[in-house]
C-alpha cells in the first residue's frame, strides 16, 4: 500500500474523532429540541461558560473580580487556593444545574406556546447574555484548561501502526486527547441512551418528547422535565467544553462549536439521538477528507468552514427531514 | 379623536387605494419626510452621522429586506451577512472596474447581483422548510465569506485582502472616500432608503405581497388556492436579497470605506439584522425602522453610560453590553413577542378612542 493511502486513512481516523466531538455538541441540541421544541442556539456558549467556570473554580479565581475592581478600585484576583479537579467538576455541574433552573424560571416559563422562531431568538439572546456574563465573571483572557488528560501525539498508536506503510510512513498520528474524548463521548452517549430507556425520569423525558399534551395529562410535570433536560444539556456542554477547551484553550472561539454542530443536526435530523451521532461522524470524516483530497490542493484550504453546510444542504434537498428525522407530514 | 378612519371620505378608487389611506398617517408621513430631508441635514455633524444616522439608515434597508423574506414570506434566513458581503464586493468590483459609472448605479447593480445570488440560495427553500432552511441558509453565509476571503480576484489581488472604496461623486459632491461631508452622504443614503421603503410598502400591499403572506401563513393551503410557491418564494428571496445587497454596498462604500469580509460580514451581522426584524416586528415596514433604530441606539447609549458616565474600562463595558443586550432581547420577547410595531398598533388603537375611552 502506498503511503498516501495510509495518510488518507489517518485523515479519516482524525475525521472520525472530530466527528465524535461534533456529535457531542449536537447531542445537547437534540436533547433540548426533543423535550421542549426549542432550538437552543446557546448550546455552544453554554459549553464555553461551563469550561470557564471549571477553570475558574479549579484555579480559585474570584468571580466578577474585574467588575469589582473596576467599580471599587480594589485589586483582587485569586482566592489563593486550588480546588481538586474532581470537586471542581462537581461544583461546575452544580452551577450548570442552577443555570438550568434559572433559565426555566425566568425565560422558558414565560415563553410557553410562542412560535418556534421567537423561542429560537430568545436562546440567541440567552447566548449573548451568557457570553457577556461568563466574561464578566471569569475574565475574557484565554485560559488553559488542565484536567490531567495527556496531550500530543500518541506514541503507542504511532509505533504499532508504522509497519503498515512503506519507508516514508511513520504510523498514524493521533492525538491522545482525541482518543480520550472519543472514549468519553461514547460512554456519555451510551449512558444517556440507558438513562432514557431504563429510568423513570428517562421514560418521562421520552413521553414529553413524543407529545407535550399527552405527557401533561398523565401527570408529568413539564417544568421539572425542562429543568432536567437543560441540566443534562448543561452537563453535555461541560463535557464538550472540557474536551475542546483542553485542546485549544478556553476562549471565545469555543462557543462557535455550536455552529459546527448545526449541519450535523440537519444531516441527522433534529429529533434523533442516533442521527446526531452518525451525522457527526459523516460530517467529521467528510470535511476532513474533502479538505485533504480537494480543498487543500485545489481550493486554497479552509474549506472546513463551509463544507459541512454545503453537504447538509445538498443532502436535505433529497431528504428534507434529515437522515433519521421523523417524516414531516403536512396537513391543511 | 386624533387618529380615526371616520369622516375621511374617499370618492375615487385612486384615493381609496393610496399608500396611507388614513389622514393622520399621511400627515405624519409627510412631516417625517420633511424633517428628514429639510431639517436634519442642517443639524448633523460627523459624530451623529457616523455613530447613529448612517448605520440606522443602512441597517433599515437591510432590515426591510430581511423582513420581506422572514416577516412577509416566513422563510427564516441566517445568511444576511453573506448577502451583504455580495453587495459590498459587487459594489467594489463595479466601482473599480467601471470608474465612470455613477455610484448610484453601482449600488443598484450590486443589489441586482445580490438578488441573483439570493435566488440561487433560495432554491433549496422549495424543498426545505422551517429550521432546516434557517440552518441551510448558514451554508450561504459561510460559503460566501470563505469565497470572498480566498478568491483574490474579488479584492483585486490586494495584499491586505481588504477592499477600499475609491472616491466617487454625484453632482460634484463626494459620496465615498475620505473627503465626504456629512449632509451629502446622509441625503444619499436617505434617498435610497425612502425610495426602497416606498417600493417595499407597495409591494407588500399588492398581489406579490399577498402571495408571500399566504405562503407564510400556510404554504400548502396557499398552494391549493393557486399561489405559485416557486414564484412567491423565489421573488421573496430575490427582492429581499436586492435590499440586503444594497445595504451591504452602502455599508461598505459610504459608511465604512474599507472592509475585511470576515470581520464585517460574519455571522454576527446576520443575527444583528435578524434581531432588528424580530424586535421591530415581523411583517411590518415600520417595525424594520424601529428595530434598526433600537439596535443601533442601544449600544451607543450603553457605551456612553458605562464608559462615559461610570468610567469603566472598555472591555468590561463591552461584556456588560452583551449581558444587557441579551437580557433586553429576552425581556422584549417575553413582554411583546410581536415587536415594537405591535406597541405602535396598540398606541393607535388607544388614540382612536382618546380622550373618551369606554
Amino acid at each position: 500500500m502506498p503511503a498516501e493511502f495510509w495518510y488518507g486513512v489517518e485523515v479519516m481516523l482524525n475525521g472520525l474523532m472530530a466527528g465524535v466531538m461534533y456529535s457531542l455538541v449536537a447531542l445537547g441540541f437534540v436533547l433540548i429540541f426533543k423535550a421542549s421544541g426549542i432550538f437552543n442556539y446557546a448550546q455552544g456558549v453554554m459549553a464555553l461558560f461551563a469550561a470557564q467556570t471549571l477553570v475558574g473554580i479549579q484555579t480559585g479565581l474570584v468571580p466578577f473580580s474585574h467588575l469589582i475592581n473596576a467599580m471599587l478600585g480594589t485589586k483582587i484576583h485569586h482566592f489563593g487556593w486550588n480546588v481538586p479537579t474532581f470537586l471542581a467538576i462537581l461544583l461546575t455541574i452544580g452551577v450548570m444545574v442552577l443555570f438550568a433552573i434559572i433559565v426555566e424560571k425566568l425565560v422558558l416559563k414565560h415563553l410557553v406556546n410562542q412560535e418556534p422562531i421567537i423561542l429560537f431568538m430568545a436562546t440567541i439572546g440567552l447566548a449573548y447574555f451568557l457570553e457577556g456574563f461568563g466574561d464578566l465573571m471569569w475574565g475574557s483572557e484565554i485560559k488553559k484548561l488542565d484536567i490531567g488528560i495527556p496531550q500530543g501525539g500518541n506514541v503507542w498508536v504511532e509505533e504499532s501502526t508504522a509497519f503498515l506503510g512503506g519507508e516514508d510512513f511513520y504510523g498514524f498520528y493521533l492525538d491522545t486527547l482525541d482518543i480520550y474524548a472519543t472514549v468519553i463521548a461514547i460512554a456519555l452517549v451510551a449512558s444517556l441512551v440507558l438513562f432514557s430507556q431504563y429510568t423513570k425520569t428517562g421514560r418521562a423525558l421520552r413521553a414529553v418528547a413524543d407529545d407535550h399534551q399527552a405527557a401533561l395529562s398523565v401527570g408529568i410535570s413539564l417544568r421539572t422535565i425542562w429543568v432536567i433536560v437543560w441540566s443534562i444539556a448543561g452537563f453535555v456542554a461541560l463535557v464538550a467544553g472540557v474536551m475542546w477547551g483542553a485542546k485549544s484553550g478556553v476562549q471565545f472561539s469555543l462557543s462557535l462549536i455550536a455552529l459546527k454542530a448545526l449541519p450535523v443536526l440537519m444531516l441527522g435530523g433534529f429529533t434523533s439521538i442516533p442521527g446526531a451521532i452518525i451525522g457527526g461522524l459523516i460530517i467529521g470524516v467528510g470535511e476532513k477528507m474533502f479538505e485533504f483530497l480537494i480543498g487543500a490542493p485545489f481550493l486554497g484550504g479552509a474549506t472546513e468552514n463551509w463544507f459541512a453546510y454545503m453537504l447538509a444542504l445538498v443532502f436535505l434537498i433529497f431528504r428534507p427531514q434529515g437522515l433519521f428525522g421523523e417524516k414531516i407530514i403536512e396537513r391543511v | 379623536m386624533i387618529y380615526r378612519e371616520v369622516g375621511d371620505f374617499k370618492t375615487t378608487y385612486r384615493a381609496d387605494g393610496q399608500t396611507f389611506p388614513i389622514r393622520f398617517d399621511r400627515i405624519r408621513y409627510y412631516v417625517v419626510l420633511a424633517i428628514a430631508f429639510g431639517v436634519v441635514p442642517f443639524l448633523i455633524n460627523d459624530y451623529w452621522l457616523n455613530a447613529i444616522l448612517l448605520p440606522f439608515l443602512i441597517y433599515s434597508i437591510a432590515a426591510i429586506g430581511l423582513n420581506i423574506l422572514t416577516g412577509y414570506c416566513g422563510q427564516v434566513s441566517l445568511g444576511t451577512g453573506g448577502f451583504m458581503a455580495v453587495g459590498a464586493y459587487s459594489c467594489y468590483k463595479l466601482m473599480t472596474g467601471f470608474p465612470d459609472l455613477n455610484i448610484f448605479f453601482c449600488v443598484m447593480l450590486s443589489g441586482l447581483i445580490t438578488a441573483l445570488v439570493g435566488i440561487l440560495f433560495g432554491l433549496p427553500s422549495l424543498r426545505i422548510k422551517g429550521f432546516y432552511l434557517a440552518v441551510a441558509t448558514l451554508a450561504a453565509q459561510f460559503f460566501l465569506v470563505w469565497m470572498f476571503n480566498k478568491v483574490s480576484w474579488f479584492y483585486n489581488y490586494s495584499a491586505s485582502g481588504q477592499i477600499n472604496a475609491p472616491e466617487r461623486t454625484i453632482l460634484g459632491q463626494p459620496i465615498t472616500g475620505a473627503e465626504t461631508s456629512a449632509p451629502v452622504t446622509y441625503l444619499f443614503c436617505l434617498s435610497i432608503l425612502v425610495l426602497l421603503a416606498i417600493i417595499a410598502r407597495n409591494l407588500t400591499r399588492g398581489h406579490l405581497g399577498r402571495s408571500w403572506m399566504a405562503i407564510r401563513d400556510m404554504d400548502i393551503a396557499a398552494e391549493i388556492i393557486g399561489v405559485n410557491p416557486l414564484k412567491a418564494k423565489l421573488t421573496a428571496f430575490g427582492i429581499s436579497s436586492f435590499y440586503i445587497g444594497i445595504a451591504g454596498a452602502l455599508l461598505f462604500s459610504v459608511y465604512l470605506g474599507a472592509v475585511e469580509v470576515g470581520e464585517v460580514f460574519g455571522i454576527q451581522k446576520s443575527f444583528l439584522v435578524l434581531f432588528m426584524v424580530i424586535i421591530g416586528g415581523l411583517g411590518s415596514i415600520f417595525g424594520s425602522f424601529a428595530g434598526a433604530a433600537f439596535m443601533v441606539l442601544l449600544p451607543v447609549l450603553l457605551k456612553n453610560v458605562l464608559v462615559g458616565t461610570l468610567g469603566w474600562p472598555t472591555d468590561i463595558a463591552t461584556h456588560m453590553e452583551f449581558v444587557i443586550v441579551g437580557a433586553l432581547i429576552i425581556v422584549f420577547l417575553i413582554l411583546e413577542p410581536h415587536g415594537l410595531a405591535q406597541l405602535w398598533r396598540i398606541i393607535k388603537e388607544k388614540l382612536r378612542l382618546w380622550p373618551f375611552p369606554h
